[in-house]
């Protein structure tokens, strides 16, 4: 999607009240300017822009993709035995005649997790949407390392196209999990080495992004724009990044670790006198498989607040907008967001007890657990309280906002159960945790980033998404994907174990269950693969209209105050972002300010007293746009 | 309108590459380090703790010093922290403007960073010739996993170097000052490698 701003001339919307006078020079200035080649714009670009749009279209790929290896899991699921034409797009080895083979279901259901967790969700909210907003959140002209974020780019696409290839492997995909845990995973077949090479390449990529966003927030903010006036969104992935620069780097230590064991032959995590089909391991031995389980969950605890996090910032800004209202008690979310930063790293071992542990540790870590509630929880009632009184308007991007709320909070409480060690030793590996994380990340997080996707698309294409389909798409996703996942808590307290390819049906307990509610969740699935096309039809249809230059929306159709739609026009400059850098004056959510009564927004880059500050060429326009009003 | 063209030109340079942004005290490429060297300290401190881990755990543990070369890591422990003092004086000479001593000093960082690989390669080929290798035990898997990542961060050390000391060095023309905050960015990370080396020196070889 090619930006050509220089056709354009930004006119000023007729609400706001900043004037973009200065764009229209601006813009004849810069863009005759980047003579950039084919490659160097549309390829190897360094414009966070333009990276973050090439994060955005990889990830969504691979979130369809995911997507469907587990509706093909879904048909074994609901059908056991039955031998489905799709299936057979397998190949022989995973499903001979159409038949799903346990090693091939394996296979999909370990690729399904990778894939949705680092290829999908966590490279669209912090890759995609933070790369393009926070730098036009926070008023600067790029990110602080333009090259390295490029290279970040590549070094996620390197490592996805490894993962992928791992389908050609001898032997399959990696099939133990995405958690892959050993022993399993260090004697498994060929694929896991390619696991663990994509997954290097996937962390050097999170590590060096990390990296760029926190200097770029702590360094490129604007004149005015202190800490506490950033943007709810920007602080989500201000931590985030920080998340990822500390978590990451243990499981790259034990990826290393269990290459070693693959390639070299040591016994890291192979306890002495294993037996393998039949025959002891000739290792040395004297390895200890829980200290996988420690370094992986250290960083995928903190890895579930990098998936939420980013979400929480899309909603809190989505909801702030449309209540036109500031958010009710904007700081407690900043202060909360911080103490989840901190306490994710001290609460991993609550995946691990029914490993033994002891009961000092379970104890400590149940504590910890139900602290981190806390936080989260005081963000839903920020957000909810907000919602109190507003004259609310329900347009697509707020629908699935709003619907985030119970979706998350529903995936939160059904967390608590799992967080006490007695209660988790009933539920620890059924469908009820499938059940609670989905509901976290695919209503909650996946929700958000459709909600993202609907309120900034005309921030980066100029033309607004047809509302029509918008609605339609979330009222059908919003039914099927209940009916996806409500059924799997009652599987799960019915003790239906989660890794099992034919849903539970050779197990006497499980078989009624199971054979209930496994046809009508594969039903809701694929009913929720269809909801999608009418996304997917106003996207492409919505693209191509922009590809032929027909844009329909203003530079701020929302009536926002945060910089990105108050300070730049939309799509923004190709090159810098701003014309002029803005300047701040008080915090981003100040909706319907008594101090400002002419109109129901008061941007963050306004000055209401030009004359007492030091002239600019934006602060000239302002005072000029107010004498008019 | 003379203000208005130079806010232009602002707008397509990106601020604080060069000279250190007031309320936070640092330069763009200061904090980048540091953060990256955060992450480096969670990557060697899991590396540590799985050590720590097994060799708790274990019934008995090889002592190293009882067949490792310990004179030989003794002198590359040596060579490392004169290679820390030396790229410190690279950095003060190029601050103080001279090129010449600067570039002297940079070069005999990257002639100790080479001498310690030699000096590691020595050991590795010892241990090898011996019938020692990774597979052998944990204390020679943990022992060639750990120095082997460190001996990566030298090799990543010798890279960065030369290419200051050679093609990197154009830029002493060109902007003076991004050049020295170069070489003290890379000197940072130095000393973390540095700083490494000393905290597996005695853990491996001495304990």
């Amino acid at each position: 999607m090619p930006e050509r701003p220089q056709d354009r001339v930004a006119s000023p919307p007729a609400t706001a009240p900043v004037s973009h006078g200065e764009s229209i020079e601006a813009a004849s200035l810069h863009l005759t300017n980047p003579e950039l080649s084919w490659i160097r714009r549309y390829v190897f670009s360094t414009d966070h822009k333009w990276i973050g749009l090439q994060y955005g279209f990889t990830a969504l790929c691979f979130l369809f993709f995911g997507f469907s290896l587990m509706l093909l899991m879904r048909l074994q699921l609901g059908w056991p035995g039955h031998a489905f034409a799709l299936l057979k797009l397998l190949g022989e080895s995973r499903a001979p005649g159409g038949v799903l083979l346990p090693e091939g279901y394996n296979q999909l259901g370990a690729m399904h997790g990778t894939i949705m967790v680092f290829l999908a969700i966590v490279p669209l909210g912090v890759g995609a949407f933070g790369n393009y907003l926070v730098p036009l959140q926070i008023g600067a002209p790029d990110m602080a390392f333009p090259k390295l974020n490029m290279f970040s780019y590549w070094c996620y696409f390197i490592g996805g196209v490894i993962m992928l290839s791992s389908f050609a492997a001898q032997g399959g995909t990696p099939a133990s999990g995405w958690t892959s845990y050993v022993p399993l995973a260090d004697i498994a077949t060929r694929g896991q080495t390619y696991w663990l090479i994509g997954m290097v390449f996937l962390i050097t990529s999170s590590l060096l992004g990390s990296i760029n966003f926190i200097v770029t927030i702590v360094q490129l903010r604007a004149k005015g724009l202190s800490f506490m006036r950033l943007p709810f969104f920007v602080w989500a992935q201000f931590v985030t990044s920080f998340l990822l620069l500390l978590a990451f780097p243990p499981l790259e230590s034990a990826a290393f670790l269990q290459l070693m064991d693959r390639l070299a032959h040591t016994s890291f995590f192979l306890p002495s006198g294993l037996v393998v089909s039949g025959e002891h391991l000739t290792n040395a031995g004297g390895g200890n498989p829980l200290l996988w389980q420690h370094l992986f969950w250290f960083l995928a605890h903190p890895e579930v607040y990098v998936l939420i996090l980013p979400a929480l910032g899309i909603v809190t800004e989505i909801i702030a907008n449309n209540t036109r209202k500031p958010i009710w008690q904007h700081r407690w979310l900043i202060y909360s967001v911080l103490w989840i930063g901190f306490f994710s790293f001290i609460v991993w071992a609550h995946h691990m007890f029914i490993t033994g542990m002891g009961t000092l540790i379970s104890g400590f870590f149940q504590t910890t657990t139900m602290i981190i509630s806390i936080p989260s929880v005081i963000i839903l009632t920020v957000l909810v309280v907000t919602l109190w009184g507003g004259a609310i308007r329900f347009n697509t991007p707020m629908h699935f906002a709003v619907a985030f709320l119970p979706m998350f909070g529903l995936g939160g409480l059904t967390g608590l159960p799992l967080g006490l060690a007695t209660t988790d030793l009933h539920l620890h590996d059924t469908y009820y945790v499938i059940a609670h994380f989905h509901y976290v990340v695919a209503p909650g997080t996946i929700f958000a980033l459709f909600a993202g996707i609907y309120y900034w698309f005309p921030k980066i294409t100029g033309r607004k998404l047809n509302e029509v389909l918008g609605r339609i798409h979330f009222w059908l996703s919003f039914i099927f994907i209940n009916g996806v996942f409500l059924p799997m808590f009652l599987q799960g307290l019915a003790g239906v174990s989660r890794r099992l390819y034919d849903g539970g049906v050779q197990y006497a307990h499980a078989k009624a269950i199971a054979e209930a509610t496994n046809p009508w969740i594969s039903i809701s699935a694929w009913c929720l693969a269809a909801s999608q096309l009418p996304f997917i039809i106003n996207f492409v249809w919505n693209v191509v209209a922009v590809i032929r230059d027909k844009r329909n929306a203003e530079d701020n159709p929302w009536q926002a105050t945060t910089l990105e739609w108050a300070a730049a026009t939309s799509p923004p400059l190709a090159h810098g972002n701003f014309a002029v850098l803005p300047v701040v004056y008080r915090g981003p959510y100040e909706y319907s300010s008594p101090e400002y009564p002419k109109s129901d927004f008061l941007p963050q880059n306004v000055d209401l007293h030009p004359a007492a500050s030091p002239g600019g060429g934006m602060l000239a326009g302002t005072a000029v746009a107010q004498r008019e009003a | 309108m003379e203000a208005h063209a130079e806010a232009h030109e602002h707008v397509l340079e990106i601020p604080y590459t060069v000279h250190p942004r007031p309320d936070t005290g640092v330069y763009n490429a200061k904090l980048g380090i540091w953060l990256f060297l955060a992450s480096e300290v969670m990557l060697f401190g899991a590396l540590f703790s799985a050590y720590i881990l097994l060799r708790t755990g274990a019934p008995t543990w090889p002592r190293g010093w009882e067949f490792l070369n310990v004179p030989l890591a003794t002198l590359n422990t040596f060579i490392l922290i004169a290679s820390s003092v030396t790229v410190v004086l690279a950095w003060s000479n190029l601050r103080l403007g001279n090129l010449k001593w600067g570039r002297i000093f940079m070069g005999l960082t990257l002639l100790f960073a080479i001498w310690f690989l030699v000096d590691k390669g020595i050991e590795y080929r010892h241990e090898f010739l011996e019938g020692r290798s990774p597979a052998t035990n944990n204390f020679m898997a943990v022992y060639f996993t750990m120095t082997g990542l460190h001996g990566l961060h030298v090799l990543g050390g010798v890279i960065v170097f030369t290419y200051f000391l050679f093609p990197g060095a154009k830029m002493w023309k060109t902007d003076r000052a991004r050049y020295t905050n170069r070489i003290e960015v890379a000197g940072l990370y130095w000393h973390f490698v540095d700083l490494v080396w000393i905290f597996l020196f005695p853990s491996l070889y001495l304990m």
